[in-house]
């Protein structure tokens, strides 16, 4: 029961507002040293969490973004052959000694390093298919050995693992099974307020919620192409701030459009709809009862 | 009661295994849930379900393993209110500390649950019912509202609640289509071979070559992994098709924006393939080709993907002179067709819109399901079939030649 006093360690930040059970996902993957996933709709703020956990937790964070050339292996080390046989031929640096030519990657250093770091794998998904399973054991067991010198590199202190996916390719099952998973789900409009707050502190209630009830309407229409996300209205509310605008003319004309829609054909979809006389909402009764709780 | 939660999530298609099942255990083994049921709800989630298209199949689980019945609410919304209530925490006794640790999880579920059962009021101190300050094991303890920045979401929302609405029914995959889901799923479809381009170092040549050359450094490249998958794609359309024009025009889109194939061909028919098929989607006679022309100008080496209902007259497959477009009659069956192109070429996959439960009803449903493999056309459905085509070979005892 003691380990109950330790279980928070991770309550969010100032600059980062979290739900309730995306702070227990944190703290479960911590408490049991296992890597937690993170997926979510684009903008729902995955890889600024890792951010925030290391800095609610003080522990230095290093980051590791995926490319769809990544390979396992660059993660831990990477031997630098084409070095060594430049300098070999022209007699420069120390041949002799193959550990100068042995460069650690991002696990590599977060496993050597004296103090426990927070890793951040942003966007898994991006890479090959097989590259999840490459990487299975040294998560697993935090440790690999580097081929070319026979050293063990062993993480003194388990790190706390985040990895992020956008879910662009399935992620094999055997690696899913070590993680803690979380979804961040597209945030309510009562933790969108609070977001908001943490962005454009002091703002008038009235015009959040004029511009909540639009954002939110946007993204309930069912053929727009790309839905609007959380970054995209905190641009677009600057924009709008910065224009002086008032709720007032926010009824009948959503401006500066181009800042939440990135997509012709939903801005021209848009326009036609506004050209037609479409009404929009003007308070949340009129979007329906899943947001009239 | 708490295996059951085990077996009714395999039961709803969940893929939980023993090793989530441990990890769910060493949560509550510690007491991470901390008494809440809302956190319990949370932390079984996080651990337990490894992707967001069973959050709806685990909420229905949840709803029904721990409600007994469903349609009822034995949770009471403000329990898990005054369970987060910082009330003053009694100290417990050692000796009381120590018999709470011995419960093996099995057991402080159970008492968990039977608590929540009993109990219908607020209770503070004490020492079984599930309340602030107490010393039964589901007491609250440590969590203090004020040291976390909670959200505004399921504020007075008991987890069974939150389980019931059931929010995440939009991200099951066997229902719906989207593009995105499906191009995850055609991710997968690709055999990877060394062709083509060289753009890759390969290291053990490249001493080779500059030994042999005395020193002089020698760069060789070899070509990267690509991917290797052919597809040819014969769509049926119009007719019986048209009520799935939604589904199908996503496979399609899917697949014409899918980079990682090295070749894609569509092609069109109806109802079932005769000497001729479409080249665009309207099947105007100027456009079509001999049938004849696909099997020989793409090798059994080309993954074959058909998609149709597959329901027509028994005459338009059995028939010579069945094609239902009497312009386009012609001496030779549709299944003799269908035949040709089961001889031909290595992997075929024959996709269905129509709802599985339907195919048994069909005579010509079965006939086709009988040379090809048939698979729904949902997004499970789709993942099935690039396993068919691109996966292991089946064992000959699962090919039924005829």
């Amino acid at each position: 029961m003691s380990e109950k006093k330790d279980f928070y360690q991770f309550t969010g930040t100032k600059g980062y507002i979290v739900s309730r059970s995306l702070v227990e996902a944190v703290n479960c993957a911590i408490a049991l040293e296992r890597p937690l996933l993170i997926k979510g709709e684009p903008g729902t703020g995955k890889t600024l969490l890792a951010e925030h956990v290391s800095e609610g937790l003080g522990m230095p964070m290093e980051s590791w973004h995926i490319k769809s050339t990544s390979k396992a292996m660059e993660g831990l080390y990477v031997y630098d052959t084409l070095q060594r046989l430049n300098d070999a031929r022209f007699g420069e640096g120390n041949v002799e000694d193959i550990r100068s030519y042995i460069k650690l990657g991002p696990m590599g250093r977060v496993f050597s390093a004296e103090k426990r770091h927070v890793l951040l794998i942003d966007e898994i998904d991006k890479a090959d298919l097989e590259f999840p399973n490459d990487i299975l054991r040294e998560l697993d067991e935090m440790q690999f050995t580097v081929m070319e010198t026979g050293d063990e590199v062993k993480a003194k202190e388990r790190p706390v693992v985040i990895i992020t996916s956008n879910n662009e390719k399935e992620l094999p099952d055997a690696f899913l099974r070590r993680c803690v998973f979380h979804f961040i789900d597209f945030p309510t409009p009562d933790l969108m307020k609070e977001i908001v707050d943490v962005h454009h502190p002091n703002l008038d209630t009235q015009l959040l919620d004029q511009v909540l009830i639009k954002f939110y309407w946007l993204r309930g229409q069912p053929d727009l192409r790309k839905k609007p996300s959380t970054s995209e209205l905190i641009d677009w509310i600057s924009a709008l701030r910065r224009s002086g605008l008032s709720d007032g003319q926010l009824s009948e004309h959503i401006p500066f459009i181009g800042s939440l829609l990135k997509n012709e054909a939903d801005t021209a979809a848009l326009a036609d709809f506004e050209e037609r006389g479409g009404k929009m909402p003007e308070d949340w009764s009129d979007l329906g009862p899943r947001y009239n709780q | 009661m708490f295996l059951d939660f085990f077996y009714e999530m395999r039961d709803e298609g969940i893929p939980v295994a023993m090793q989530e099942w441990q990890m769910f255990m060493t949560v509550l083994e510690r007491g991470l849930h901390d008494s809440s049921l809302m956190s319990f709800y949370n932390l079984a989630k996080s651990t337990l379900v490894k992707s967001e298209t069973y959050f709806d199949a685990f909420d229905r689980v949840f709803a029904k393993v721990f409600k007994g019945v469903e349609g009822e609410l034995s949770v009471s919304d403000e329990l898990e209110e005054w369970l987060r209530d910082p009330e003053n925490f009694k100290d417990l006794t050692d000796e009381q500390r120590e018999m709470l640790e011995e419960l093996d999880a099995n057991e402080l579920m159970r008492r968990f649950l039977e608590t929540l059962e009993e109990q219908d009021e607020r209770h503070d101190g004490g020492g079984r019912w599930v309340g602030t300050g107490g010393h039964s094991p589901f007491g609250h303890s440590g969590e203090h509202p004020t040291g976390i920045r909670v959200g505004g979401e399921s504020k007075n929302r008991s987890a069974m609640k939150v389980a019931e609405d059931r929010r995440f029914q939009d991200y099951r995959t066997d229902v719906t289509l989207d593009v995105r889901n499906v191009k995850v799923a055609l991710k997968r479809l690709r055999h990877l071979t060394r062709e083509g381009g060289e753009d890759e170092l390969d290291l053990d040549e490249t001493v080779d070559e500059t030994c042999r050359n005395a020193g002089e450094i020698e760069l060789v490249y070899r070509p990267e992994r690509r991917n290797n998958v052919r597809l040819l794609l014969l769509m049926d359309v119009g007719g019986t098709m048209d009520p799935y024009y939604e589904p199908v025009s996503r496979l399609l889109t899917a697949l014409h924006e899918e980079r990682g194939l090295r070749d894609f061909r569509p092609y069109y028919f109806h109802n079932c393939i005769y000497e001729r098929v479409g080249t665009t989607a309207d099947l105007y006679m100027k456009d079509a080709v001999p049938t004849g022309d696909l099997l020989r100008r793409y090798d059994e080496r080309w993954k074959v993907l058909i998609v149709g209902d597959a329901a027509m007259h028994p005459a338009e497959l059995m028939n010579p002179r069945g094609n239902i477009n009497p312009r386009h009659e012609s001496e030779s069956r549709g299944i003799d067709w269908l035949m040709k192109f089961r001889e031909h070429f290595e992997r075929i996959v024959w996709m269905n819109p129509d709802p599985q439960s339907d195919w048994e009803h069909t005579r010509t449903t079965q006939v086709i399901q009988s040379i090809f493999p048939m698979l729904p056309l949902s997004l499970d459905g789709i993942q099935d079939a690039v396993t068919t085509l691109v996966g292991a070979r089946p064992s000959a005892a699962g090919v039924t030649r005829h």
